[in-house]
């Protein structure tokens, strides 16, 4: 990836070694960040739909339920391409699925409800569905908070064990996702396949390593 | 809802349509206009007033609350028949040809038949009647309906003393309404009323909407339009109309009785399972702004309580 020629000319010349590296986590930054540019672009070109508060409810939701997708793909993704770099971006998608989350809670917190504590209080404790989403956004937060460089050093082996939560966390914002539907569930129905399979990669590593042990 | 309102200096020249241009317009149409009512023969048609229903009369029974855009009422709505997304019927049913189209009248009345939709509706004076219209999902809008009292279609067919419901059956036709190729509801679409209910002088029988004839997507040709309950209620495309000893299903109460009920009168204070109905977002008003409060029977309480007298609502809701 960094074989390029130094002395090629052309506009190859202008980047001094094309720094893969060093470029691909502010280009996979700008990719996370598109969904919510693209919303504000809506917002300033009147392209948000009729129900441009539902609209922007539920286009977070989804983005926060693709990047923890997203964020569980880095693994089986890098077992497959046999690419290591990939390992890099995963924080970055994890910290993303929480961004996305907080956006449609906050949606949530002012369009649905306008800031009536009273109210969402109620929402949480009588409502599955928002107890669950809820549920999620609190367990993402020691996610988020342990996730810098000295958090992982201090933790050790915890670390591993504490950001295993990300599967519950992730299965708990599908079922969210299933109980807000209302009749046509094909959308939830694939997302929930694509996390069963991410989980069931986690299950045949799982079996295979025991497999290992006992021989 | 706009974001961007443009100022008129925004406003380039060139947006800007001259006088002789517009004169010239106005000129041309003018004589197409002519032209149209020499075609029309005696016809009172011209291009100005090219709406459907141009004279309509005023109903007493009207909100004067603000009108939701024609475009909010045509591009956002719930009509499974053309797709589950809220933007799927302006899209799916944009082919769909209501002509012809024949009602039947069937079960307890003394005159039953199958009816041309022409035919079935000349006898009763179109009027406008401005009402609001509220979602279970959360959503309201104020909708400007074209139709006449279905008071006035049941009499006509005369109900027997068995008659203690109605029952309206929606087209069932997978080629027309592509939607229904997949099982999300059971198939036909069906909702009732009870008699009283079909009787009260607010239930409509609409045809058109702003003026004109229904949009496909609104539920052309015919639908109906009771306006103190969900909207769900408002079955469209009506192909049969039921007269029944006994309560008929309701689409939305046979998947999910525990979610939605026969009745499904507006009600603030019946919470839906699964969220509040306390409040509705009035399509139109800005995002950011706050939702309006659910009236009690979508604030038709004075015409319709009565109906509801000693019943207890959470039961029956």
């Amino acid at each position: 990836m960094e074989s390029v020629n130094q002395n090629s000319a052309g506009i190859f010349a202008i980047i001094p070694v094309m720094n893969v590296n060093k470029l691909l986590k502010p280009v996979v930054f700008i990719l996370c960040l598109l969904p919510l540019l693209f919303l504000i672009w809506q917002g300033f070109n009147n392209a948000l739909g009729v129900n441009p508060a539902e609209t922007i409810l539920d286009t977070m939701g989804n983005w926060a339920i693709y990047m923890l997708l997203i964020t569980l793909t880095v693994t089986p993704f890098r077992k497959l391409t046999g690419w290591g770099g990939v390992i890099r971006l995963r924080r970055m998608f994890g910290l993303f699925a929480f961004f996305y989350v907080c956006l449609h809670l906050l949606s949530y917190v002012w369009f649905d409800q306008y800031f009536d504590w009273n109210e969402i209080l109620k929402d949480i404790i009588k409502r599955p569905f928002i107890t669950l989403g809820f549920a999620t956004f609190l367990l993402l937060i020691p996610l988020v908070i342990t996730s810098t460089n000295k958090m992982m050093v201090r933790l050790k082996k915890n670390w591993k064990v504490l950001h295993q939560l990300v599967y519950p966390i992730s299965i708990m914002a599908v079922v969210h996702f299933f109980l807000m539907t209302r009749a046509d569930f094909r959308h939830p129905v694939i997302i929930a396949s694509l996390l069963s399979l991410l989980l069931a990669y986690r299950l045949f590593v799982y079996f295979q390593k025991q497999q290992k042990i006992k021989a | 809802m706009s974001i961007i309102i443009k100022k008129p200096d925004d406003i380039r020249p060139s947006e800007i349509t001259s006088q002789t241009v517009y004169n010239d317009r106005r000129e041309f149409l003018k004589k197409m206009g002519l032209a149209a009512t020499a075609i029309a023969g005696a016809g009172h048609l011209s291009l100005a007033e090219a709406k459907a229903y141009p004279n309509l009369v005023k109903s007493k029974f009207s909100t004067t609350d603000k009108l939701t855009s024609l475009d909010d009422v045509k591009g956002y709505n719930n009509f499974y028949e053309f797709g589950t997304g809220k933007y799927d019927p302006a899209k799916n049913a944009k082919n769909f040809n209501p002509k012809p189209w024949s009602i039947a009248v069937e079960g307890e009345c003394e005159k039953p038949g199958v009816f041309d939709l022409e035919d079935f509706i000349k006898p009763y004076a179109l009027e406008e009647r401005i009402y609001r219209f509220r979602c279970v999902e959360g959503w309201s809008m104020v909708i400007p309906w074209v139709g006449f009292p279905l008071a006035d279609m049941i009499k006509k067919f005369k109900p027997t003393s068995k008659a203690k419901y109605v029952e309206f059956v929606t087209l069932y036709d997978t080629k027309r309404m592509p939607g229904q190729v997949l099982k999300v509801l059971p198939w036909p679409y069906t909702e009732g009323l009870r008699m009283d209910e079909a009787m009260n002088p607010l239930t409509l029988m609409a045809v058109g909407l702003y003026g004109d004839t229904l949009p496909n997507q609104n539920g052309a040709p015919i639908r109906l339009v009771v306006p103190w309950k969900y909207g769900f209620k408002n079955i469209k495309s009506i192909v049969k109309i039921r007269f029944t000893e006994h309560e008929p299903t309701s689409t939305w109460h046979d998947i999910g009785p525990k979610e939605y009920g026969f009745y499904s009168n507006v009600n603030p204070d019946v919470d839906h399972p699964r969220w509040s109905q306390k409040t509705e977002r009035r399509i139109g008003d800005a995002f950011w702004a706050p939702k309006h409060k659910t009236q009690k029977f979508n604030g038709y309480a004075e015409q319709v309580a009565h109906l509801y007298k000693g019943m207890d609502l959470k039961k029956y809701f």
